[in-house]
Order: C-alpha cells, then sequence, then structure tokens
C-alpha cells in the first residue's frame, strides 16, 4: 500500500513503547459489541493497483460522452475557456495541499491572494466588501437572504421567478429552518420581473427581493434601478444575483445599489465538472461588515511593520460564535476561488470585457440565423439578452431534441425539465467557445428536424 | 523578505493581457441601452509573465501536507494521492455539464451512484445525499432532515444537545436550522455521561449531535446506553463524522445507533483541503429517514443510472446540481485503491500513530485525558503557561522549524489547547522529530523565553496583529 510509510520494525518499536502486544489494543476502547459488527458488516471490494484503478477511472470517464457533443447548455454553468496558467497555478502543492490559513505566517500565499480575490470581486460587481467564498449560488442566495432578515429582522423574501429554478429551491429548503416567508414574483411578458406585482408584494414585512440578471431565461432585466429604489423606500433589502462574466460589459449591482450581490464564479476560471466545485461569489456594502457569513481576508502588520494578511473579523464565525454565528460555514470553496483570482488578472480590463462581448455576439448570432432559417420559430420573450435565450418550437421539444443529439448536439436545456407545461420551449446558451460553424450547424440541424 | 506587491500595484494602464478570438460581428454597445452598461471596468492589466510569477511566489509563501508535516487537529491533513489529481481532470470530467442528458453522463452517475455503496458499508448507514458541500453544510441538511420528519410525525421538538466538546459548526448549524441548541458538559473522562445525559434530554429534545470519536480524540464508550437514552425519549442521534479516520473497519455509526450522519470527504477520504476548500459533506440516513433527502438521489434501474426526483417529502434541496462533484470522485478513486484492508490499516496507523506521540509528549505537555486516543489527542500548555508562554507563543515557534502548528485553543473545554492529529501518512522519523522540536520549544522556556514570544523568525514575515486588522478593516486594495 503506498501511503502508509510503516515499515514492520518501525510498528513493532512503537507497539513496544506503548507497552502493547498487537494493534487490536489500541481499540479496546470501542464496545466489544460495535466491533463485531463492525467485523461482520465491514466489507470493501479488495484495493485495486494504481494501473488497475486507472483503466477502471478511464473507461467510466468515456462512459460520459457528453463531453464531445456540440454543446449549447447553460443555465447556471457554463463552457468558458480557462487559460492554461489558472490549473497550473492551483495544481501548486503547497496551495492546493493546503488547509484553511489559520497559522497566517506560513500562509500569506493564500490569505494575499484572497485578499487580491475580494478586491476585484469588488471591482467586478461594484460592491465594497466580499468574502472569500461561499460554496455555490444557491446556496450564496440562502445566506444573503438569512443576512437580510439579521439586518431589517423582517420575515418576508421575495424571489423573482427569473431566479434559477434550482437557487430558488435552495432558498426555501434554508430559509424553512428559520420559519421566514418565501414569496414569488411572476414575470411579465417580456420575462422580466413584474413591476406592478412587486409593488403590490411590498410591505413592512419584506425584507429583501432577490433577482437575478441575466435571468435564468437570459432576460436582462431592465428596470434594477427602479427597483432597488422601491426596495429602499420600503426599507427592504436588495440581493442581486449574477453571471460575472456578464459584468464585462453589463452595469454592476453596485451601481443600481444593490445591498447583496451573489454569482456563481463557475465561470470564471473553473470546469464544469458535472456541477462543482463552483464558486458562491458573496459580496455587499460596508456597513454590513459585521453581518456577512464566512470568511474574510484583512490586510495588518507584522512585528516588524511589514505588510501582511490575516483572517479577520472572526468572531463572526462559527468557532468563537457558534450559535451565534452569522452564519455554521467553515470549509468554502478557497481553491476555486483562487482560479477565480488567477483567471481575472489574466483577462484583466481588456479581456473580460472581450468574453462578454464574445458571449454577446455568438448569442445574438445565433437569434439571427435561427429566426432567419426557420419561420416557425419564436423567442418566448421577446426583451435583451446577454448570451441566452429561450425559443419556442411548433411541436414537443422531446423528438427534436432528440435528432439533434444524433448529430452530435446538445440543443440546450428543455425547459420540461424545470416546468413540466412548458415542454416546446429551449434554453440555448452560448460563450466564446461556440464557433460560427458549430452554430451554422445548429441552425441548420434544427431546421431539419423541425422539417 | 520582501513584500510581494499586489495585483493592483503591478497592474499598468494598457497593457495586452490575454489572446482571444478576434471575430466579433455585433457589439453590444450598439445594441442595448446605454445605462445597462457599464462605463468602467476596473481590472488590473497584467502580463501573463508577471501573473505567473506573482502567484508563483505566493505559493513559496504557503504551506502544504506537500511541504512538511501538518498535525492540525480535527482536520486529518493526511496525503492527498497524486493519482487522485490526474483522473478527476480527465475531460470525460470536467467538460461535462451538469444538465448533459442521462445517457450521455452515466460514467459521472455511475461515480455517485457506487461511492453510495461503498460509503453505505464503511458508515452502516442506508443512503447518501451527496449535495452537501462540506462538513457543516452537511450538518444542516441533516438537522433538516430531523425536523421534516419529526413535523411529518406531528411533532414540535426544538432543542438540538450538543456537548460542549463540539466543533463550532453544530451549534451553528443547528440554529441555521431553527433550534434551540443546550450544551452538555463532558465529564471527566472527556466523554458523555449517560447519567448527566439523561437530565438534559426531555420532550423537546430533538437530536443529540455527537462526534465519535468526539475532538478530543476518545471514543465515546457509552455510546450505546446514550443512544437509548436518546431514542427512548423520542429524539434522533446525529453524528458529526468529519473524521471518521480513527475508527474505520472498528465501528460503523450506523451500528452504534446513529440516526444521521455527515462525513468530511476532504478529511478521511484524502481529498486536498485546496487552502480551506471546496470540500464534501455527504449526509447518509437510516432507511426511515430517506423519504426527507434533498432531491435528486443517483438510482440504478437494471440497465441505467438516472436522476431520482421522485422524493415527495423531500426537504428540498440544499445546492445547485448534484454536488462537488470532482471531491466526490476523488474521494471514490481513494476507497477504491485502499480497499477494505487499506481503509482498516488506515485507521490502524493513524491510531498508532497518534498513541505513539501522545506517549512520547506526555512528559513535555498536561495530558489531561491519559488513556488511549483514536486518530487524535488534545494536550495542555498550562504548564508552559505558568512559565509565561502561552499556547499561542509554542505554536508560532513550531513554524520556526518548517512544519505546522496543531489545532491550537480547541476544543474549547481544554485550558490552552493543542490538539494534534498526525494521520497515517507520517513516518516515525517524522514524529520522533516532532517530539525533539517540542522538547527543545520547552527548553527554551526556561533559557530564552523570548525567542518564543517573539516568534516565528524564520517565515517570510513575522508575526502578524490580527487587532490591528480587525480594527483597521482593510480587506480590499484601495
Ligand atoms: C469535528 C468537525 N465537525 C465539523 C467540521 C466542519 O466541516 P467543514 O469545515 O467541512 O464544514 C469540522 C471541520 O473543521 C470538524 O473537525
Amino acid at each position: 500500500m503506498p501511503y502508509f510509510p510503516h515499515t514492520s520494525k518501525e510498528i513493532k518499536e512503537m507497539l513496544d513503547f506503548l507497552g502493547i502486544k498487537s494493534i487490536e489494543e489500541l481499540f479496546e476502547d470501542i464496545p466489544k459489541s460495535i466491533r463485531e459488527k463492525a467485523r461482520k458488516n465491514f466489507k470493501l471490494p479488495e484495493a485495486l493497483s494504481e494501473i488497475e484503478i486507472y483503466k477502471k477511472i478511464e473507461e467510466i470517464s468515456n462512459k460520459n460522452t457528453g463531453k464531445d457533443y456540440i454543446s449549447f447548455l447553460g443555465g447556471g454553468a457554463y463552457y468558458h475557456y480557462i487559460p492554461p496558467v489558472v490549473k497550473h497555478i492551483i495544481s501548486y502543492p503547497t496551495f492546493y495541499t493546503s488547509y484553511t490559513p489559520y497559522q497566517a505566517e506560513i500562509s500569506q500565499g493564500f490569505l494575499q491572494a484572497m485578499f487580491e480575490y475580494q478586491s476585484l470581486i469588488c471591482e467586478l460587481t461594484g460592491m465594497e466588501v466580499a468574502n472569500s467564498s461561499l460554496y455555490e449560488a444557491g446556496s450564496g442566495i440562502a445566506e444573503a437572504s438569512l443576512m437580510a432578515h439579521r439586518i431589517n429582522g423582517r420575515k418576508e423574501i421575495l424571489i423573482s421567478k427569473g431566479v434559477h429554478p434550482e437557487y430558488r429551491e435552495v432558498l426555501k429548503t434554508y430559509i424553512n429552518g428559520m420559519k421566514l416567508n418565501y414569496k414569488e414574483i411572476s414575470l411579465d411578458e417580456k420575462g422580466e420581473t413584474d413591476l406592478n406585482i412587486l409593488k403590490e408584494s411590498l410591505s413592512n414585512e419584506t425584507s429583501c427581493l432577490i433577482i437575478q440578471s441575466p435571468n435564468f431565461f437570459g432576460v436582462i432585466e431592465t428596470k434594477l434601478k427602479e427597483i432597488s429604489e422601491l426596495l429602499h423606500q420600503n426599507n427592504s433589502l436588495f440581493i442581486c444575483s449574477v453571471y460575472p462574466i456578464s459584468l464585462g460589459i453589463l452595469k454592476p449591482p453596485g451601481e443600481y445599489k444593490a445591498d447583496i450581490v451573489v454569482g456563481e464564479g463557475q465561470c470564471l476560471g473553473s470546469p464544469l465538472n458535472f456541477g462543482g466545485p463552483y464558486l458562491g461569489i458573496f459580496a455587499t456594502k460596508r456597513e454590513f461588515i459585521r453581518q456577512i457569513p464566512g470568511r474574510l481576508v484583512g490586510e495588518t502588520k507584522d512585528l516588524e511593520g511589514k505588510r501582511g494578511y490575516v483572517l479577520t473579523l472572526q468572531t463572526r464565525e462559527q468557532h468563537i460564535k457558534r450559535s451565534r454565528a452569522t452564519s455554521n460555514i467553515c470549509t468554502n470553496e478557497a481553491l476555486t476561488a483562487l482560479a477565480t483570482t488567477v483567471y481575472l488578472s489574466l483577462l484583466g480590463k481588456k479581456g473580460l470585457r472581450k468574453v462578454a462581448e464574445l458571449c454577446y455576439d455568438r448569442a445574438h448570432y445565433a437569434k439571427k440565423r435561427l429566426l432567419e432559417s426557420i419561420n416557425t420559430l419564436e423567442l418566448t420573450y421577446p426583451s435583451y439578452f446577454f448570451n441566452e435565450f429561450v425559443i419556442k418550437l411548433n411541436k414537443p421539444v422531446k423528438t427534436v431534441y432528440q435528432a439533434l443529439k444524433d448529430k452530435k448536439i446538445l440543443a440546450g436545456i428543455p425547459l420540461e425539465k424545470f416546468f413540466p407545461e412548458r415542454d416546446k420551449e429551449l434554453l440555448l446558451a452560448f460563450t466564446e467557445m461556440n464557433t460560427k460553424e458549430e452554430i451554422d450547424y445548429l441552425v441548420k440541424s434544427m431546421k431539419e428536424a423541425l422539417e | 523578505m520582501k513584500e510581494i506587491p499586489l495585483l493592483s500595484e503591478i497592474s499598468e494602464e494598457g497593457r495586452e493581457t490575454i489572446s482571444l478570438p478576434n471575430d466579433i460581428e455585433f457589439s453590444p454597445y450598439k445594441e442595448l441601452p446605454k445605462e445597462l452598461l457599464r462605463e468602467n471596468l476596473p481590472l488590473p492589466q497584467i502580463s501573463e509573465v508577471e501573473i505567473v510569477r506573482h502567484f508563483t511566489n505566493l505559493s513559496l509563501r504557503n504551506f502544504g501536507v506537500d511541504l512538511g508535516f501538518y498535525p492540525l487537529g480535527s482536520c486529518t491533513m493526511k496525503y492527498n494521492p497524486k493519482i487522485n489529481e490526474d483522473l478527476a481532470n480527465l475531460p470525460g470530467f470536467t467538460k461535462l455539464h451538469p444538465y448533459t442528458p442521462e445517457d450521455l453522463s452515466q460514467g459521472a452517475l455511475q461515480i455517485i451512484y457506487e461511492l453510495e455503496k461503498l460509503l453505505c458499508n464503511i458508515t452502516g448507514m442506508d443512503r447518501f445525499t451527496f449535495q452537501p458541500s462540506a462538513g457543516a453544510h452537511g450538518e444542516l441538511t441533516g438537522l433538516l432532515i430531523i425536523k421534516a420528519y419529526l413535523k411529518d410525525k406531528g411533532e414540535n421538538r426544538n432543542t438540538v444537545l450538543v456537548p460542549d466538546s463540539a466543533h463550532g459548526t453544530n451549534p451553528a448549524s443547528a440554529a441555521m436550522a431553527g433550534f434551540k441548541t443546550l450544551e452538555i458538559p463532558s465529564d471527566e473522562r472527556g466523554l458523555v455521561d449517560p447519567n448527566i445525559l439523561k437530565n438534559y434530554v426531555n420532550e423537546d429534545t430533538a437530536v443529540l449531535m455527537l462526534t465519535n470519536p468526539n475532538t478530543l480524540g476518545l471514543f465515546e464508550k457509552d455510546i450505546e446506553k446514550i443512544a437509548d437514552i436518546i431514542h427512548q425519549k423520542g429524539a434522533l442521534l446525529y453524528y458529526d463524522g468529519a473524521n471518521l479516520n480513527g475508527i474505520m473497519g472498528y465501528a460503523r455509526p450506523g451500528d452504534m445507533g446513529f440516526d444521521v450522519i455527515h462525513l468530511n470527504l476532504h478529511k478521511t477520504f484524502s481529498t486536498p483541503h485546496g487552502g480551506g476548500g471546496p470540500g464534501a459533506g455527504p449526509v447518509g440516513v437510516k432507511s426511515f429517514l430517506t423519504p426527507y433527502l434533498p432531491k435528486p438521489v443517483v438510482d440504478f434501474n437494471g440497465e441505467k443510472y438516472y436522476l431520482n426526483f421522485n422524493i415527495p417529502k423531500s426537504i428540498g434541496r440544499v445546492r445547485s446540481f448534484y454536488g462537488n462533484f470532482s471531491v466526490i470522485l476523488k474521494a471514490y478513486i481513494y476507497i477504491r485503491l485502499m480497499g477494505e484492508e487499506g481503509l482498516k490499516k488506515t485507521t490502524e496507523m493513524a491510531v498508532l500513530n497518534a498513541n505513539y506521540l501522545k506517549e512520547k509528549l506526555k512528559a513535555i505537555f498536561y495530558l489531561p485525558y491519559p488513556t488511549l486516543c483514536k486518530h487524535e489527542f488534545v494536550l495542555s500548555c498550562k504548564k508552559q503557561k505558568e512559565k509565561g508562554v502561552k499556547t499561542i507563543d509554542i505554536a508560532k515557534r513550531i513554524l520556526d522549524f518548517g512544519i505546522h502548528a496543531p489545532t491550537i485553543y480547541f476544543p474549547l473545554i481544554v485550558e490552552e489547547a493543542l490538539m494534534i492529529e498526525p494521520t497515517e501518512t507520517e513516518t516515525k522519523y517524522t514524529l520522533d522529530n516532532f517530539v525533539s522540536i517540542l522538547e527543545e520549544i520547552n527548553k527554551e522556556i526556561e533559557e530564552n523565553i523570548e525567542i518564543i514570544k517573539t516568534a516565528p523568525h524564520n517565515t517570510p514575515i513575522k508575526r502578524l496583529d490580527e487587532t490591528l486588522a480587525a480594527k483597521n478593516l482593510k480587506v480590499k486594495w484601495e
């Protein structure tokens, strides 16, 4: 076994030192009945050698044939280009084999990188403070709502139906524990959060509203400024969920005076990985800094006056405040946040804007070509979008989807997956990875499948 | 040593960065109303070589398991096998979108399905969910499952019992799940005494959260009696299985009477900690609780693996998609590499290493619970404190010797606690060396106490002022 360094001679020496004869004796504090049961029931396959496991896992990975398809899947997880530098850096052993930087003097590398991560997230979102990561966007939205409740003590959480359905489910689960009320605000015919319904729903019990833009259906919310004002007049908090790449061209939530910004950071330098690890981005206003969930890195000085970094405001956290902590989160997504730090610094100002433009461009090219070529196609929402939009077919998606699959195309996400009655709609996403040829092929194949 | 400049300090306006395709046809600026667009994107502009040097230099100022001994208690800093990393980087996994149709993602589903079976066997539980992204996330999930179950039975129990030695996430998770927590004092053995426990359990008790071996590294010997007391009162038993390294093959939470458990794959099952994450905190339940698991779970119909959303009483989701898949995959690879014998040996060597170190170090430090330990143990620096150095000083001085310090000031019930977990992947030589380092530091208390109080000295930066950080609260570049 490769990971046990002990020789039998050493084991014997150690046992002798302990004054015992066998390893078994080290387990005599476990009641016999329990040990007996374990002996009977602990039955695992025999160890595989590295060669065997390599072959086995390679074989299993090859069953994930989806990787070879031309993909227009989005819905919160996107296939973006990751410059090779990112993986090289997060593979440095002193980064990825380190624990949470509790001993700051030998963890300056990670601490400084997290300070830089927090800074970059603030720049991207236009906010004043960012924590050093949460698990992913869904639980991030839930944490943001709990924070809003801590701040204003109100019990009703409003959420737009434009927010990713899975994030909404996560929010429901979380606030169920805290006995907060949950209310969804429908979309109007343009696919934006319905302002009239929102106005009617606001009350002195409204703690916050969560809006996602671009929303799950790809629609860019155009009235965020107005919504923000409405909420603030009502002393409620405004929580914005963002697709960080879109902030390469779109106005950042800080400029709409959002109170909390959350987002899925997978698109900023992390692979799809069948859904995880991803990255929960969390940023807010300075005035709320003591209410933030999760870790925060701050700048300080050492004994000689040199600049350095430590985990700060730890009195918010579970290891000190226990049941009165701002959140239970301990392990977060530090390495993913590091990937994002590297990604954002590599792309920089021009690069991120360019990626955003490419996504926008590809999606709008696709829309134009699809609508020009297939006259039975419609857009569900005639609105502004970034890189994703919903098309409505003149027949159920199922057969068409299969026909495209036969041509090695994954034609987006059938909305039926989330909304059983919407069986004729597809959510299509485009990134800088989708070439014009791929899009033309999609259009051609879709046309054939619909005829 | 010189400071490493911040990214913002090496950025230069106008510097070219990444190369991207140049075939844009539509310009977004022409189509979207101006008020939707951002004017200014204040990100840095740095060349690739500078970025690589920046992060490479930062990495040289960070400590990891690959660099040296990392006896951080309750964290299980074992070696992270390289093969896990290589295999998890196969494009069949990294390029797989979570909404890929099931027939095209059979491999990923198979991994989840098979890992569930393995974990059921290792722990004696009936089903697992893999959505939780870390231990604390698992705790919240487990408690919400219990809450849903109790509610379904028409019971309104509001109290979660937590021993005073418990990890901080336990009471914090209880609060997030909307419970009240009540702390149970440990007895002089460092254990939960059934006779004391009895006084705390009543009709309002929803669950007792227990870590076993507990955070002192001690096995709760009375676990069967404890389970009886809890179950007789209609409450449930939750297992904080963050650290399973002390019992695999020797005890299974399911056999001890636990109803819900979470595991930290990023501890026991060798997936790297990544500087604080990502992890994975799968939650296992006994069959009577499976109706409440988050959805979906992965099932197999004899021909193909599929996502099963048909869980009518499910608590819902606790995160998007299916969990930290690549962490799950690494844990799977590890378990298959180890096999039954290997996992058992993991426990044996981890416990041997811990007891060996404990018996060696008790000559230097006060050992509050002088009994057999499991994968870790807790010492107290109270003798040293009397001589004028605190635990934190000793921890900082340890850094000067090129190793990581143990966990300090936890668990809270031990004065000046020093919590040590060597793990199974360390040699006797490393342990002996650690003992000599601590002996030397202990000698310095008599001979040169200042060197400890002002430690560390050999690190790129000297002791950092945490109070100043909290006072200034500079949390981004300005
Ligand atoms: C005993 C115990 N419980 C719970 C946790 C929390 O796990 P995580 O950090 O993965 O949330 C830890 C990890 O620090 C632990 O040691």
